[in-house]
């Protein structure tokens, strides 16, 4: 390890020069994007591979939709039930977050699909397509991890909020819908945006209960043809495509929701 | 108006916030209350409007009994202003918004006339041109209006303060004390929590000295002021006033 020269030339500033800041890694993976796409398109080898994995984007993208749609409302009623001043209500909810947060998410696929939802058919009378039983299992799972993300947001917000409410005489429902909620979204629509790209990355593991989405795909036309590179290359680049769009989208939803012009500001530390 | 009887409020079992405080506050009288730091002049003004639950006693506002589980709530808070030491405004709602808010959902009022009330009461806190702005661009004396202001809009029968004062920069003191003595001498019922004596002798009918959770010594703010009754109160006055 050499050591730095005493009079070394830097000088003592917190100016970050312009290649400090610029976003190489976008140029990094675009670079790479392009170099897969031209071998995809150019290679007649990942034709057939391109042609047998794509038709499964729409699954993916259904599933994926369908499972936050869902995630998305079950998160919100355990998230506020764990808040619920029904003492029911409070350790139903508690009991689902603990349990979802316990198992790892391979295990609690098969473990809810295949054991816990057809129980509940069976039980209530009620019959899903096994697709949508696959789609529901996610959306089970996330709802719990949302959950929490919906329980953080609403507690973030001061008391001095809801006693604000309260003292102006609104209900509770009515503090909770116009007060607390709206300032809440701030810190609570950013996790959840990583949560929708989580959760379309973890259709994949749908694969493993048969589901034709892209994975089961790929890995049967790899499969079946012993072509893994291109299978799982054409995969990748699928996957990647979708979620680097979808990361952009959240990424300016985001910018517009917690702009400064509606008060306080999303907290992002100094730096 | 306001009858509190043998109110008690215990924390966790064991913090006795507050013991045995009896005080009834008539129609149109200003009632200051002062004490030392934790002494529960926050629980008795907070029990006033239910925000705390009364561990013991009784509360009743114009007959009605606070303590009954039947009685609803929401209905009375909306005759019971409170305004905060830490304003407390809706950051993400302008202050017009925050204004109408509870117009709108409790009182059922009209578009038209909660706007023609909002800016009614911005008027009389002396800002009908921040109505457009955000809290966080005001300054605190001007958010602690704005606080005033949203209560004031409900029409309240009693307004509540817990040292509206307290977190302010001193220069902007007077601005809010202004409003609270303007609001005194139209014949609001108010009890105030403050440590301003310039108010308490100004707009204050009646003084409260409360300490370790109870009333030490109560009457006109002038006497308890300068000739108290009660070593206690003697002493705490001599602490505040150097
Ligand atoms: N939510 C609570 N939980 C537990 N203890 C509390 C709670 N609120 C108040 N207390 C306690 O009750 C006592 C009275 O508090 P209170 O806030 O009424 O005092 P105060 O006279 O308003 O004081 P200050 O001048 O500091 O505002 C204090 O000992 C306080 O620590
Ligand atoms: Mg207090």
């Amino acid at each position: 390890m050499s050591r730095r020269k005493r009079n070394d030339k830097r000088s003592l500033s917190d100016e970050l020069k312009w290649w400090d800041t610029f976003p190489w890694w976008g140029i990094a993976i675009v670079a790479i994007l392009s170099w897969m796409g031209y071998q995809i398109v150019t290679k007649d080898s990942y034709d057939l591979a391109w042609d047998r994995v794509i038709p499964g984007i729409s699954i993916t993208i259904t599933a994926t939709l369908q499972a936050f749609a869902i995630a998305l409302a079950l998160g919100l009623l355990a998230g506020m039930g764990q808040l619920s001043k029904n003492v029911i209500f409070r350790n139903l909810a508690r009991t689902y977050v603990e349990f979802i947060r316990g198992i790892p998410i391979l295990p609690l696929i098969f473990t809810v699909a295949l054991v816990l939802l057809p129980q509940l058919q069976n039980a209530l009378g009620f019959k899903l397509s096994f697709q949508m039983r696959a789609t529901v299992t996610l959306a089970f799972i996330y709802g719990a991890y949302m959950a929490e993300i919906f329980r953080g947001g609403i507690q973030s917000i001061a008391i001095g909020q809801v006693e604000a409410g309260r003292s102006l005489g609104l209900s509770r429902r009515q503090t909770m819908n116009s007060i607390v909620l709206p300032q809440a979204m701030r810190a609570i629509i950013p996790p959840l945006g990583n949560d929708f790209i989580a959760i379309l990355k973890d259709t994949s593991l749908l694969s493993v209960l048969g589901v034709l989405e892209i994975t089961q795909r790929a890995r049967q036309f790899s499969a079946s043809t012993f072509k893994f590179r291109e299978g799982y290359f054409v995969l990748a680049f699928i996957y990647l495509i979708l979620t680097l769009g979808l990361s952009l989208l959240l990424g300016v939803l985001e910018r517009r929701m917690t702009r400064d012009d509606r008060g306080v500001r999303s907290n992002r530390g100094i730096d | 108006m306001i009858s509190i009887k043998n109110l008690s409020k215990t924390f966790n079992k064991n913090i006795h916030a507050v013991k045995d405080v009896d005080l009834e506050i008539a129609e149109g009288e200003v009632v200051v209350i002062v004490g030392p730091s934790g002494s529960g002049k926050s629980t008795v003004l907070r029990c006033i409007n239910r925000l705390e639950i009364p561990t013991k006693g009784s509360i009743s506002i114009d007959g009605v009994e606070l303590t009954d589980p039947e009685c609803d709530i929401d209905t009375i808070r909306a005759e019971v202003g409170m305004v905060f030491q830490q304003f407390n405004l809706f950051p993400h709602l302008t202050v017009k918004e925050n204004i109408c808010l509870a117009q709108r959902k409790v009182r059922k009022r009209s578009k038209s006339e909660s706007n023609e009330m909002t800016m009614k009461q911005l008027l009389r806190v002396g800002i009908p041109d921040k109505a457009d702005s955000y809290p966080r661009q005001l300054s605190g004396g001007q958010q602690q209006r704005v606080a005033i202001a949203r209560s004031l809009a409900m029409e309240p029968k009693i307004m509540l303060f817990d040292e509206p004062t307290s977190a302010l920069d001193p220069e902007m003191v007077k601005e809010v004390l202004d409003v609270m003595l303007e609001l005194a001498s139209e014949g609001m019922t108010m009890a105030v929590v403050t440590h301003e004596m310039g108010f308490a002798k100004a707009a204050g009918d009646r003084l409260v000295f409360m300490d370790e959770g109870m009333v030490v010594e109560i009457g006109p703010p002038g006497q308890v002021f300068e000739n108290p009754a009660e070593q206690r109160t003697r002493d705490f006055f001599d602490k505040i006033l150097y």
